[in-house]
């Protein structure tokens, strides 16, 4: 079980092991000591391993993330999981703006709160957050699911596409063309798979959410619409 | 009783101000509601690179012999921060249009055309074509605000990453490209519903401003092991500045585009009133560089409006690295061709002016994702066309240089250069042909040259 601790490794010289993995390695676990805030930590994998990474993380770790479980333990600045495509990123501290942000498969859970912009342009990947979010999140959300246990703030879902919004709590305000909408059937089963993918299946009800998603008024260009754009 | 003949009249007077195409677009205006969106570059006089003149060799310093003295055209693009610079025959590249706005015949043949010429092509909004990946030989993937298409694999495909800022059309604006253009393949590249209008956000969902663009720019690396050349792309507005803050922020080629510079699809008041030209903004780029200690080993690629090798022989003496062309490479490959005319007239304009890109019912089947007019540009023979022009281009540039006596583009200087209009002898600080006057500039010598 490789262990790099970063106050005596390169940064530069993490990546380049992470990315030098075959596909059929034996080195599958790795830790990472004292990140101290580093950006772009493990960034680009892609191979089936698990990094752990003990301590706080700064801009961009697990940025285009394919494959790999990524697991924190701690907070995690802008751009977590920054553009993901597969695979797993887990965040067991808080997340600042623009976490999954353009984030196109894989899994981001992140166990406290989520700053601004959460899921900001997200293209299919599921996000889901155990604490609350910041302003503008799901701005122009393409595909893909945001859920969200606590509270959603101002503009949630703004010029949204075809993602869905899952939100517990409270939502503060929505914003241009984004509206609640029912919770069907397959929804709650959207959900609920969601939920046991973060492991609270059982823990927490998926009838206690909403749902929110495109009221697709914006999709084509229309001179009624100036005031929204 | 005599008859008067008739007092002379007032001549019908047409405004300057109120032009027939002003009124025509007031009408068009009040009759949709909806301001007029179209394609290609300012199409108003601008001060340009036609106002520039070189000084060829005399007595004072002698010219290169043509065809047999060397006059050399290699670049090295990248080689800052990066273990895998790029390396190009011709200072002359093809900007970044994306598939989507472009068929993919025609990305297909402007990799052809730009690999025979051994020079590099660029994506676009919306991602990397595998058929564009096969037929480049350098191809430079574009990092932009909507990321579209945007993935690691790709990533590590590409020879180079451009991060775009912004673009000459339009600085501080997104993209769009409308319902038409947007196919089942385009729609799938862009992870969105097909048919719908679509915009790309004009701002980077995850970074704003220089701290954060150097810290976005050591991730690309990090991704991608500090191989790939990192270009930043702005839309000239500041360029003095945008240029210090992209080389502050780590950028191994600034890409600088001048209000000239096409689009796919942009409203014409973005294309025509913001930005400054070309020509405007070069000298304060390269100043930046200097001033940095940078100039050269950042490179500076100049576009916006290049159409010959006079061009690029001038905005090379200014002190660019490079150029890039894309207009000028579509009609290359045979945009705006005469031979369509009547389909021109049936779409309501003519060949020369044809800029509703955005319909994509493009007849010489280059902006267009309808297969039966795609179809109609055969991509190896516009490739090759694409390759004649850059060619010539690059010819057109050597005759210059060897006229001025250099043995390289690169070695084209300032001082090869006057200008015809104090406009433009202020923008590119040259002096006014025959004088020693640069406006602006405090110069001991002021008097004629
Ligand atoms: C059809 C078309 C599509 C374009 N698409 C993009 C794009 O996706 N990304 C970008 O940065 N610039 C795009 N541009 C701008 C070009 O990269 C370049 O800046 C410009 O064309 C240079 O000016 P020129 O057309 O006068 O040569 C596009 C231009 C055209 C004509």
């Amino acid at each position: 079980m490789p262990t790099i601790d970063l106050r005596t490794s390169a940064l530069r010289d993490l990546n380049r092991a992470l990315h030098a993995l075959a596909p059929d390695t034996n080195e599958t676990r790795w830790i990472v000591e004292n990140p101290d805030g580093r950006h772009a930590v493990a960034v680009g994998l892609d191979a089936a391993v698990s990094v752990e990474i003990d301590g706080h993380v700064g801009y961009y770790c697990a940025g285009m993330n394919k494959q790999a479980s990524v697991v924190v333990n701690g907070n995690a600045g802008v751009g977590v999981a920054e553009n993901m495509i597969s695979g797993f990123v887990h965040v067991r501290g808080d997340a600042s703006q623009a976490a999954g942000a353009t984030a196109h498969g894989g899994m981001l859970l992140i166990d406290g709160n989520a700053g601004a912009r959460c899921g900001i342009s997200m293209k299919g990947v599921d996000i889901l957050v155990k604490g609350s979010i910041g302003h503008m999140s799901a701005f122009m959300a393409q595909a893909g699911t945001l859920t969200v246990l606590g509270d959603a703030g101002e503009a949630l879902g703004d010029s949204l596409y075809e993602a869905r919004l899952y939100v517990r709590g409270s939502v503060t305000s929505l914003g241009a063309d984004c509206i609640e909408k029912a919770m069907r059937d397959e929804h709650r089963a959207q959900l609920f798979a969601r939920l046991e993918a973060a492991g609270l299946a059982g823990e927490v009800d998926a009838g206690e959410f909403r749902r929110y998603g495109s009221a697709r008024s914006l999709y084509h260009f229309h001179v009624d619409n100036a005031g929204a754009y | 009783m005599a008859e008067h003949p008739p007092a002379p009249r007032t001549a019908p007077r047409l405004s300057a101000t109120f032009t027939p195409e002003v009124m025509a677009e007031i009408r068009r205006a009040a009759a949709t509601g909806i301001y007029d969106i179209r394609g290609a570059g300012a199409k108003r006089a601008l001060p340009h690179l036609d106002d520039l003149l070189f000084l060829g060799a005399s007595i004072s310093r002698y010219p290169l012999e043509g065809y047999r003295e060397r006059c050399g055209t290699e670049v090295v693009l990248g080689g800052r921060f990066a273990s895998k610079p790029i390396h190009l025959k011709t200072p002359v590249t093809i900007a970044g249009m994306s598939f989507g706005s472009l068929s993919a015949n025609a990305k297909e043949a402007l990799g052809r055309g730009a690999s025979l010429a051994g020079t590099s092509t660029t994506t676009g909004d919306g991602g990397m074509t595998p058929e564009e990946r096969r037929h480049s030989r350098t191809l430079v993937y574009q990092y932009l605000p909507s990321r579209y298409g945007m993935n690691p694999d790709d990533l590590r495909r590409a020879d180079a990453i451009e991060v775009v800022v912004g673009q000459g059309a339009k600085p501080g604006g997104g993209g769009m490209l409308l319902g038409q253009k947007i196919t089942e393949r385009v729609a799938g590249m862009r992870c969105l519903p097909p048919g719908i209008d679509q915009r790309s956000a004009c701002r980077h969902p995850d970074w704003t401003g220089p701290d954060d663009l150097a810290i976005k720019i050591e991730e690309l690396r990090e991704i991608t092991d500090w191989e790939k050349p990192i270009y930043v792309k702005v839309g000239a507005s500041r360029p003095y500045y945008d240029t210090a803050l992209a080389a502050k922020s780590g950028a191994d080629v600034v890409v600088l585009d001048g209000m000239q510079g096409g689009t796919a699809a942009t409203q014409d008041v973005f294309i025509e009133h913001v930005g400054i030209p070309t020509l405007a903004a070069i000298r304060p780029a390269v100043q930046a560089l200097q001033d940095l200690g940078l100039h050269r080993e950042v490179q500076l690629v100049v576009s916006g409006g290049i159409r010959s090798g006079a061009d690029v022989a001038k905005v090379l003496a200014l002190g660019a690295d490079a150029v890039a062309i894309g207009t000028a490479a579509l009609i290359a490959l045979g945009d705006n061709d005469p031979r369509w005319q009547a389909e021109y007239e049936a779409l309501g304009t003519t060949a020369g002016a044809y800029d509703d890109w955005h319909e994509g019912k493009d007849p010489a089947g280059i902006t267009t994702q309808d297969p039966g007019l795609a179809a109609r540009l055969d991509p190896e023979l516009a490739g090759r066309r694409l390759a004649n022009y850059l060619a010539v281009m690059t010819l057109e540039a050597q005759t210059i240089a060897r006229a001025c006596g250099k043995s390289h583009l690169h070695n084209l200087e300032p001082e090869d250069l006057v200008a015809l209009t104090i406009e433009a002898a202020a923008m590119a600080q040259v002096p006014l042909a025959g004088t020693g006057w640069i406006p602006g500039r405090e110069a001991p010598g002021n008097g004629p040259f």
